[in-house]
């Protein structure tokens, strides 16, 4: 008895802020305004402006996840290697700036890539090139796999520091060389913290609008942009919430997809 | 005489500014079961990491068969090592994990099937392929690290405390699956433990090293029964060490009475320490010994009881068959050739470099 009192707030807050919400979404997404059933919410995404912000929101999560994992993987394999003290410190450091506004560390970076930015002043003093980076479908990746890589790296560096030390040399023992080592055990064994960073960066990254707001100067829409224009802009919001579910089921897929290949990774080895 | 199949010369390592290993010789003969026994942070774990390549030394050589392989990497040796936490591959089943050494080295499919189910029948697992990792005991995953070392038939099998999380029941069968083992496979084994009595019972050599150095060598009748310092005798076993004065040869004097002993060579009137083990101290009626004293402490033991008595102002402890109660006044006997003498170290330095060098 006493333990299901326990657990009464988290019902509380998961009818209220997760079931409840997600109802409504479904609701407005599946009526119209007269509150009539009705699926062009949904068919919606096919129109060509939208569909193309979805196609390219999906290009550009997929390109800063794999920048994220190709960053965040080598520097958590030297992260694992460094003595416990200092490397708690370096992880410390790549937190840090989690600690800081989300909005303002993206903010910071528009005024930073500006044409006449702080970059661009320094590279005009040095007679450099300029760069011309702000506003491009570079600039969003760029700030993607800034805000998002230390999700990328936590989950890849828990995984790792579990891994024994004899585990390791275990396989060398065995005769595998340091190549066969990583892709025969270290990467089979790391391979839950690889999808779940795959998992804490492509999600946000393919829902974000802020990001591709403020460094993409507003020309490229994102499927974000496209829903948080039909929530603040046009006010409409059956077509937002229709369009949220049509994202929520790409998200779905992508886990499922994930899922699977997580499972299929922890039984077979080669 | 079997030659010697791997040999460390001068061979030192210096951790963080703490020198584990000085200059250390050793040679292991092919078809030995060598024990490296000692207390922790005595060097024998780092010895055996040098053998296995997981460490360099800082200076030395390492030779296998004749051959340098001071810097060769752990894949390109031709032993394989089982670790003290099992060290499996929990991604994958124990097949997979037993074929791992085979799969990198390219054998056929056919062959790597027969020789699974050979080791798992050898480990006494018959079946246990598709099992994964964590549904196995503690003892099954050691059986099962073994069974994915010798699967690569290599020619010496390194064993870090391969025992030492396990019960005490099951590490006393798996010592007699070890000795097995090693007689059905005809390999060296180099056994690395803190447990003397594991020492006693499996190795044909027994290495006991304190300090980053070689105490003594040999096998395990002499290391018991001959302890060449105090060091070993307090190691190996229970032991009174008593400081005594040698008057001459073959007569040492305790406690201001003279034993007659076997030992010589000491000089005349020279302070030794003298090593009787409690087995070996007889208790007799008051008057009948050497040294008289009282009892002072009584335990069962099952097999035997151990007493303390004071004597000499020194507190014997004695095994014996017949009880004394405490209290009891007894007269201490020893035979002459149960009394070991040792020169006494000179300084700290030398106590643990050993008397012999």
């Amino acid at each position: 008895m006493s333990k299901k009192l326990l657990s009464g707030p988290y019902i509380v807050w998961m009818v209220g802020f997760t079931l409840i919400p997600l109802a409504l979404i479904v609701f407005y997404g599946l009526t119209d305004k007269a509150g009539a059933f009705t699926l062009e919410n949904i068919m919606a995404i096919a129109q060509p402006e939208r569909l193309n912000a979805l196609l390219r929101s999906l290009k550009l999560s997929l390109v800063s996840t794999a920048i994220c994992l190709v960053l965040a993987y080598p520097l958590a394999m030297i992260l694992k290697s460094l003595k416990v003290g200092r490397g708690s410190f370096i992880v410390f450091i790549f937190i840090l700036p989690m600690w800081m506004n989300f909005l303002l560390r993206t903010m910071a970076w528009q005024t930073l890539l500006d044409h006449n930015g702080v970059i661009n002043n320094i590279l005009r003093f040095f007679n450099l090139p300029e760069l011309k980076i702000i506003n491009t479908q570079a600039a969003i990746i760029f700030g993607m796999v800034y805000n998002f890589l230390p999700f990328m790296v936590l989950p890849i560096y828990n995984v790792l520091v579990k891994i024994g030390d004899d585990t390791v040399e275990a396989a060398r023992d065995l005769g595998a060389n340091s190549v066969q080592t990583f892709f025969r055990v270290i990467l089979p064994l790391s391979m839950p913290g690889v999808i779940s960073g795959i998992t804490m960066v492509f999600v946000p990254a393919l829902t974000t609008f802020v990001i591709s707001d403020l460094l993409g100067g507003g020309m490229i829409l994102l499927i974000g942009n496209v829903i948080e224009q039909e929530f603040t802009f046009t006010t409409n919001w059956n077509l937002g919430s229709g369009l949220s579910l049509v994202l929520m089921v790409f998200i779905l897929i992508s886990m499922a997809i994930l899922a699977k290949y997580d499972k299929e990774g922890e039984g077979a080895a080669f | 005489m079997n030659p010697s199949l791997i040999r460390l010369e001068g061979v030192s390592k210096t951790f963080d500014n703490t020198k584990v290993l000085d200059e250390l010789d050793l040679s292991i003969k092919e078809n030995e079961f060598m024990t490296l026994l000692g207390p922790s942070g005595c060097g024998k774990t780092t010895t055996l990491r040098i053998i296995g390549g997981f460490e360099k030394p800082d200076t030395g050589k390492v030779y296998f068969d004749g051959k340098d392989i001071t810097g060769a990497a752990p894949n390109k040796r031709p032993l394989n090592t089982v670790f003290q936490k099992y060290a499996l591959f929990s991604h994958m089943n124990i097949a997979e994990n037993i074929a791992f050494g085979l799969k990198i080295k390219g054998k056929s499919k056919s062959y790597i099937d027969d020789k699974i189910k050979y080791a798992l029948k050898l480990v006494n697992l018959d079946g246990f392929e598709k099992r994964s990792v964590a549904s196995l005991s503690g003892g099954q995953q050691q059986r099962i690290a073994i069974a994915r070392a010798i699967v690569n038939e290599p020619k010496v099998l390194l064993l870090d405390e391969p025992l030492g999380a396990l019960d005490l029941k099951l590490r006393q069968d798996m010592q007699y699956e070890l000795i097995r083992l090693k007689n059905e496979l005809g390999i060296t084994f180099v056994y690395v433990t803190h447990d003397q009595e594991e020492a006693l019972t499996m190795s044909d050599t027994i290495v006991v090293m304190n300090q980053g150095y070689i105490q003594q060598m040999g096998t395990p009748e002499d290391i018991y029964n001959e302890p060449e310092n105090a060091f070993v005798a307090d190691f190996i076993g229970d032991s009174n060490i008593i400081d005594g004065l040698m008057l001459k040869d073959e007569l040492v004097e305790m406690f201001g009475v003279r034993f007659p002993c076997v030992d010589k060579g000491f000089g005349t009137n020279q302070p030794v320490d003298v090593v009787i083990r409690p087995e070996d101290v007889e208790l007799l009626e008051p008057g009948k010994g050497s040294l008289e004293g009282v009892v002072s402490h009584l335990i069962f033991k099952g097999v035997h009881y151990e007493m303390e008595v004071m004597a000499g102002g020194f507190e014997w402890l004695v095994h014996s068959t017949s009880c004394f109660p405490v209290g009891t006044n007894v007269s201490i006997h020893v035979d002459p050739f149960n009394i070991q003498i040792m020169k006494k170290p000179e300084s700290e330095d030398e106590e643990a470099v050993g008397v012999n060098e």
